[in-house]
């Protein structure tokens, strides 16, 4: 649940309040203490609507304890003794203890436990929560953090009564951090558009013509659109006029920055495709070999990562960034068994290492089976890699899937580097284009094919790692995406990782491209359909490389 | 000659076994068949429905068994691959020959079973809402109805919270697109406009689901209050509802009302960000009363955990176990025929207040609950009906289903057409 205040902030709050209040005799004090606790008393039995009435009032009592109280009503912590019907607060984090501690709601301080038995929870409701959080947002208003004031603007938006709009302008004038000023700015403009004064919702339009959000839009459109009794809710036309041309502004931004969205969409769609078929263009475009265990070494990463994240508790946060080695070491060193045990007697042999392998994933899979049992592994998501990116009021991409973006490119010039520059990588490479030449000038042509195969699998142990992020950790996770892999390796041309790169990345915004008009099932067949057509006329893919593959065609 | 004997070794064994097997059961004991995916992709759910049902007969046996007999649990796994279901359902029927069968999931796995239980004539009961559209005679439905989940659901958005636009989103199989057809009926016929409501279909585990959930936030920021109707069914929940945690999409500004997603699904799941999404059943854990208190202690014993939940299909199978007891008691057999008969009318309460009566259309009275998600993957119920509703197996909201009943007391038909005054016989269609 979100919290709006910091709770050392609140104090200080009180007393700003109490200062700023008109409540100055002592027998006003009184009375509102007294209302205060009446309205708060009978929240016990009240329905829905009764209690968004008292929270009103309460809010109304301009009590000291007020803010506190409905902070602790949104966050689920007010409760009713059962015995008397009293309410109380319980202290944070022993909501689900034996015991709990109660707070006098009114004077803030301790008052005893209670078993949890004998105090019931004040439930509350999605409407009751959003009239909290509008109430509170006034008080939010002069908090200290200037990302609260944002917050409590944003909330107070919602609800543009008289009072609201008045604290709006106050602020207005005392903020100065520039994003909550614009945000104001804004609110204040939007309830202009329903004052008397022309010049006033002129002005205003030509606030809200800079912003692309929704809410604004919707607002501007609402003041041209015809009645049903051919009247306009807005009377005056210059202010139509100045409206519409605002409504074409925002609009042609929007279907712009939309169409950045959706393409942004597709790449991170991409990269996660890129990711799980680098390791396969090692394995397959490289070496030849049809492994139908690749997406079960892409799982064995994604439980690397929970067991992983199971050893250090405490560290979420950096588990993340262990599980990449440990699942690249496991991946690959199971990898370069199955090169050891199985593949190596079946080159040159493409169906025999079809089914061996396809037996290996079904041993792997069960093996998972038995140890973590069937059911789903959680994998947590570090803080870090949750939540949105918002880039404009239009355009946002969620923080894991950027994280996974970067990580794709990331691994991608890696692997590159690994090929291009090193020694084992030109090794790798000689392998690849002529065997028996490579053998002829001193490499142990054998014990490449283990560690390039231990490479491919290593990568997808890797990508297992940034899959655990986005789907379920189970058994079946590798067979999801083996088929998509092996599609991206098939378009980019065998033994490309160029290819890979480019063909997983347009595969993905194609599919998202798609994805609005045709739905999610159709808007993969129709990717595969024309997969299929372009394979028909480029059977190398996009890339057509060198290497045994090719040689061997 | 060593392979021979190691047949014939087999064979011996085999039948001493199943010798040994017949013998075992043959008078003393009351078979109860347990039809449930111990492993594969339903795995997650059903494992607890087989240990409920293991629960009840613990329990029966403790209170001295059925008709002077004990219990016996018979437990196949059908692996969550449907045409098993079948072959197991048979294995049941005509091998172990159990008087009656707990069992199923998904409304595909129960699609195949049923030729079985009708050609076999064997007794299901089957504990899962699902999409209706059916009534069999050999199958008790104690799961609710559309009538009994989705309808309400909808008129408490619709009532209570003021929806106006509508995204139906769901798995693409026969539970959502049938939930859907009578749910977009159903809005057509309140003066829901068609352009404010979005229909869209995802496979089984679909996983990228940021297109999708951002296409909702499109469609919910057009000024009218938006709620999504979620039938999505298994492990997709998962990533759908990060994903609307990730892109902040709030309760209060687009609930989303799930169909399939209960306490189970919740507790493998960070709750904190989905306060206040939306949940139809017939049941929920938080619910406090004396029986319901009694069954969660007695379940927590049983299982030897005290974090396990409890969720809505168990209660059904509870209900279900009680119902199918009393029906034996009254028919004084274990016999299919005469406990069917005994079956309509017979009542036995809910465990969160009110009575489960079996009607002539072999569904039960339920009460409906509306529960909102807590930070801790309870739900606050925040709406109930004031009475049970009687689950209708047919719809009345689309136009073809319209004058079909369902009546195995007078008319004993599951698909008897009014207007035409025939049965038209097939009960599994």
């Amino acid at each position: 649940m979100k919290q709006f205040f910091p709770r050392c902030g609140g104090q200080r709050l009180f007393v700003l309040l109490l200062a700023a209040s008109s409540f100055g005799p002592a027998y006003a004090q009184s009375s509102g203490d007294a209302a205060f606790l009446t309205s708060l008393g009978t929240l016990c039995n009240a329905s829905f609507e009764e209690k968004g009435k008292i929270v009103e009032q309460v809010a109304q009592s301009g009590y000291p304890s007020t803010q506190p109280v409905l902070a602790a009503f949104l966050d689920d912590r007010v409760y009713c003794r059962n015995q008397d019907q009293k309410v109380f607060l319980i202290k944070p984090g022993l909501e689900d203890s034996p015991t709990v501690n109660l707070i006098d709601p009114a004077t803030l301080k301790g008052a005893g436990t209670a078993s949890a038995d004998d105090v019931t929870r004040v439930v509350t409701n999605n409407h009751l929560r959003r009239v909290l959080q509008t109430i509170l947002a006034r008080f939010g208003l002069s908090s200290a953090k200037a990302s609260v004031r944002l917050q409590a603007v944003k909330d107070i938006e919602r609800d543009l009564n008289e009072g609201n709009v008045q604290l709006l302008r106050e602020r207005s004038s005392q903020e100065t951090n520039s994003r909550v000023k614009k945000e104001i700015a804004i609110g204040l403009a939007l309830a202009d558009l329903d004052g008397p004064d022309t010049q006033a919702r002129l002005a205003a339009i030509s606030t809200l013509k800079g912003s692309m959000r929704q809410d604004v839009l919707n607002k501007l459109q609402s003041l041209v659109e015809k009645s049903s009794d051919g009247t306009f809710a807005e009377a005056d036309e210059h202010v139509r006029k100045a409206a519409t041309a605002a409504i074409k502004s925002i609009e042609s931004w929007r279907s712009f920055y939309s169409g950045v969205q959706t393409v942004l969409f597709g790449l991170s769609l991409g990269s996660i495709l890129v990711l799980i078929a680098i390791g396969l263009g090692i394995t397959f475009g490289v070496m030849g070999v049809i492994n139908m265990a690749h997406g079960e070494l892409m799982m064995l990463g994604a439980y690397a990562t929970y067991v992983v994240q199971m050893a250090m508790p405490g560290y979420i946060g950096s588990s993340i960034l262990v599980a990449v080695p440990v699942a690249f070491l496991v991946s690959g060193l199971m990898g370069i068994l199955i090169e050891r045990t199985v593949i190596r007697f079946l080159y040159g042999r493409p169906l025999e290492t079809l089914l061996a392998t396809f037996g290996v994933s079904l041993i792997l899979q069960q093996l998972v089976r038995t140890t973590f049992t069937a059911l789903n592994r959680e994998v947590k998501t570090p803080d870090w890699m949750s939540g949105t990116l918002q880039l404009n009021d239009v355009l946002s991409i969620t923080y894991n899937r950027l994280y996974i973006l970067i990580f794709t490119l990331l691994v991608f010039a890696a692997l590159l580097m690994v090929l291009k520059k090193t020694r084992i990588g030109l090794e790798i490479r000689a392998v690849a284009q002529n065997r028996a030449m490579a053998k002829a000038m001193g490499v142990r042509s054998e014990w490449v094919d283990a560690i390039t195969f231990g490479l491919g699998s290593g990568v997808a142990g890797i990508a297992g790692v940034a899959l655990s992020q986005v789907t379920n950790v189970n058994a079946n996770l590798g067979q999801a995406y083996i088929i998509d892999a092996f599609m991206v390796v098939v378009f980019g041309g065998v033994g490309s990782l160029w290819g890979a790169m480019v063909a997983g990345l347009l595969m993905g915004v194609v599919d998202q491209l798609l994805q609005p008009y045709a739905g999610a099932v159709l808007a993969k067949i129709f990717v595969l359909i024309a997969l299929i057509l372009f394979i028909q006329a480029r059977p190398r893919g996009l890339f057509p490389a060198t290497g045994r593959a090719a040689e061997s065609q | 000659m060593r392979g021979r004997s190691i047949t014939t070794g087999m064979l011996l064994l085999t039948m001493a076994l199943a010798f040994s097997r017949s013998a075992h059961g043959q008078s003393d004991t009351i078979k109860v068949g347990v039809l449930h995916s111990l492993s594969g992709t339903m795995a997650i759910s059903e494992t607890t429905l087989k240990d409920t049902i293991l629960m009840m007969i613990d329990e029966q046996n403790k209170k001295g068994g059925l008709l002077g007999k004990k219990l016996e649990p018979v437990v196949v796994d059908p692996a969550s691959n449907w045409p098993l279901f079948a072959e197991k359902a048979q294995e049941l029927l005509e091998k172990d020959k159990v008087a009656v069968v707990f069992g199923c999931w998904t409304s595909v796995s129960r699609k195949s079973v049923l030729p079985v239980f009708e050609k076999d004539n064997g007794l299901l009961f089957y504990p899962v809402q699902y999409e209706g559209e059916e009534s069999s005679k050999n199958v008790i439905y104690t799961g609710a109805a559309p009538n009994q989940q989705a309808i309400p659901a909808v008129d408490y958005l619709m009532k209570e919270v003021g929806v106006k636009r509508w995204v139906l989103e769901g798995t693409d199989y026969v539970y959502p697109r049938t939930t859907n057809k009578i749910l977009e009926a159903y809005l057509h016929a309140k003066g829901v406009k068609a352009e404010d409501i979005s229909i869209n279909y995802t496979p089984f585990g679909y996983s990228d689901w940021q297109a999708r959930v951002a296409a909702i936030k499109k469609f919910g920021s057009a000024g009218k209050k938006t709620a999504v109707v979620s039938t999505i069914n298994g492990d997709a929940n998962v990533p759908f509802y990060k994903e609307l945690a990730n892109q902040k999409i709030s309760a209060e500004d687009i609930p989303v009302v799930a169909f399939s997603v209960g306490e189970e699904e919740l507790s493998g799941l960070d709750a904190k960000p989905l306060v206040g999404h939306l949940a139809a059943w017939n049941y929920f854990e938080s619910i406090n009363t004396p029986a319901n208190k009694a069954f969660i202690a007695q379940w927590h014993t049983f299982i030897k955990n005290p974090k396990r939940t409890t969720n809505d299909p168990m209660e059904a199978h509870y209900i279900g176990f009680n119902l199918w007891v009393k029906a034996v008691q009254k028919a004084g057999t274990t016999d299919v025929d005469k406990v069917i008969a005994a079956l309509p009318g017979l009542e036995t309460p809910n465990l969160t207040g009110g009575i489960a009566k079996v009607l002539p259309n072999h569904h039960i009275t339920k009460p409906v609950y509306i529960g909102e998600v807590r930070a801790d993957g309870q739900f606050d119920v925040v709406w109930k009906t004031s009475t049970t509703v009687p689950g209708q197996a047919w719809s009345a909201y689309l136009p073809a289903d319209k004058n079909i009943v369902a009546d195995w007391v007078s008319l004993k038909c599951g698909n008897y057409n009014t207007a035409t005054k025939k049965c038209s016989g097939q009960n599994y269609k």
